[in-house]
């Protein structure tokens, strides 16, 4: 257990090293942010009744993802662990005394984390002094802001498990590029981070929250404003759980079998 | 002691010509050429002892070294590595799972440097990659010091130890790498290339701690190479392989000539062998 803390230390450490990237992405969040709430703002006031969230609880989701963007953006691999597999430097990873899913699963918790924490306290810090339906409200209560961190680590976890199916299947495929984008698209739409899942159609809305892509950002922020709660969120976290130790499963048999498979690339 | 016997390796490789239509044919049909890395490789090697094992480009020299440090799967044949049995993915009789090494046990076990490789952590300063590794291999912190302190000296890595990796040079990164892999004590140090690119102050700088290493610890030291000066200053047997044989198994002066240099030496040898 303990080398594996080591490497998500060490790629935390190298994380936090990033200032510039930073600020850059900070700037491009709130941005983002604002045009989110204006557009939805928008919506709201052509209809209020028939909005599925109220403009307090919307508010308050997109301004948590904004700030927690890293830690569910699809898009965000770990460069070096493709550029491994395509160059060979595998080699030297499997050589050492370590699983090498439990190892990239640790350093792709870290390189989230260390992205999430450099960003989200200014954003949120912002956010929390804007004007009641614009700003990121309070939470719901106390034991929702508790269940709100306990589902963020698990739909983390759900996230990683996510991307760690992309890399076991790269020993196989050797380039990963065709798969980051088709998992870019399908974890966006599905996932509730381009519009959170309660605005699309009900018969939708339940095939989707039985899949992986809801267990991420959506249960959390729904629970962090009160938009999901009492038996509803049990299902959640219920379901949450079960896909975690579905995905390690599955990303584990694949990469046991890549890994005896894997051919070093290059003399 | 390593032993292999009768050991094959097949690679598939896809083939195709030139040219945009040819790209598009591929999409389609696609040819597949085998290339016999191995054929039927058996040799040796006992404890202490450093062996050069060379031959031209695509010879096997690389396969074998894979092979021998677990993460490559050979077609048939067995392999033993001080007394562990690895894994092969066909051969008459399949191994059990108490049979066969797990690859996690056996590179607990040994040392590998790939000289046209990094190990380093590439952003942040050497000793970051070596405690690092002092977690994987479990080192306990005296053992770790002991070696540290040992490397750091024959190596000459105290200035280096806290640059980070991208801003050292060739030569300079090469002793951080060969420390790297020797801080966890292992019994065989498998060293592929490690003087490739090197300036001949660290070459002398590798060559000279290699036989340091093999001196004062007996570790066992398998080295491919192109460099003969390497083969004549460390090796004390010599392994030729060509085409995925093994041609030529024996001592420095078995090939050497009155006179000849060791390049001409071994030239003339891979013109006799046609290789």
């Amino acid at each position: 257990m303990k080398k594996y803390f080591s490497f998500f230390q060490l790629r935390l450490t190298t994380g936090l090293q990033y200032r510039t990237a930073a600020i850059a992405g900070m700037t491009t969040q709130f941005f983002w942010g604002f045009m989110e709430i204006m557009v939805f703002h928008a919506f709201y006031e052509a209809d209020p009744s028939a909005y599925p969230m109220t403009m307090e609880a919307t508010a308050s989701y997109v301004w948590l993802q904004q700030a927690l963007l890293a830690f569910f953006g699809a898009w965000m691999f770990e460069g070096e662990i493709f550029e491994t597999i395509n160059n060979g430097n595998l080699a030297y990873e499997l050589c050492r005394p370590i699983h090498i899913y439990d190892m990239w699963f640790a350093r792709s918790v870290a390189l989230r984390l260390s992205r999430a924490l450099l960003r989200c306290i200014p954003i949120l810090a912002v956010a929390a002094f804007l004007p009641k339906g614009y700003g990121l409200g309070l939470p719901a209560s106390m034991t929702a802001f508790l269940w709100f961190l306990i589902t963020l680590i698990f739909g983390l976890l759900v996230m990683v498990a996510l991307n760690m199916l992309v890399y076991v299947t790269s020993l196989f495929t050797i380039s990963g590029d065709g798969l980051k984008i088709l998992f870019c698209s399908v974890v966006e739409i599905f996932s509730g981070q381009i519009i959170p899942l309660p605005f699309f159609p009900e018969r939708i809305q339940r095939i989707l929250e039985l899949n992986p892509f809801a267990s991420m950002g959506n249960v959390p922020f729904r629970i962090y404003s009160g938009n999901l709660e009492g038996q509803e969120m049990n299902k959640a976290i219920v379901i949450q759980i079960l896909w975690l130790i579905a995905l390690i499963g599955l990303g584990k048999l694949i990469g046991a079998r890549g890994e005896r498979r894997a051919i070093v690339q290059g003399g | 002691m390593i032993t292999m016997e009768h050991v094959c390796k097949t690679y598939r490789i896809a083939k195709r010509n030139a040219g945009f239509s040819e790209a598009c044919k591929a999409l389609f049909h696609r040819e597949y050429e085998e290339i016999h890395a191995l054929k039927d490789v058996s040799f040796t090697i006992d404890n202490g002892e450093m062996v050069g094992y060379i031959g031209p480009n695509g010879a096997g020299k690389s396969s074998t070294i894979k092979i021998l440090s677990g993460i490559l799967t050979p077609d048939s044949g067995n392999v033993t590595v001080d007394g562990r049995l690895l894994r092969n993915s066909g051969g008459r009789v399949p191994l059990t799972k108490q049979e066969r090494c797990s690859r996690i046990e056996h590179v607990s076990q040994i040392g590998v440097v790939f000289g046209q490789r990094s190990q380093l952590w590439w952003d942040v300063p050497v000793i970051d990659s070596f405690e690092l590794l002092k977690d994987i291999y479990s080192i306990s912190e005296p053992v770790y010091r002991d070696n540290l302190d040992e490397l750091t000296e024959l190596l000459n890595l105290k200035e280096l130890l806290r640059t980070p990796t991208r801003q050292l040079s060739l030569g300079q990164r090469m002793r951080c790498e060969i420390a790297a892999s020797l801080l966890h004590n292992p019994r065989i140090l498998f060293l592929d290339e490690p003087t490739i690119g090197l300036d001949a102050v660290s070459k002398l700088a590798v060559r000279d701690f290699v036989k340091k290493l093999n001196k004062n610890h007996g570790t066992t030291v398998i080295l491919t190479t192109h460099d003969m000066q390497d083969i004549e200053a460390l090796a004390s047997r010599i392994i030729l392989i060509g085409k995925g044989q093994i041609l030529m198994d024996g001592g420095l002066e078995d090939i050497k000539r009155g006179g000849e240099s060791m390049d001409e030496t071994l030239a003339e040898l891979y013109r006799t062998y046609e290789i």
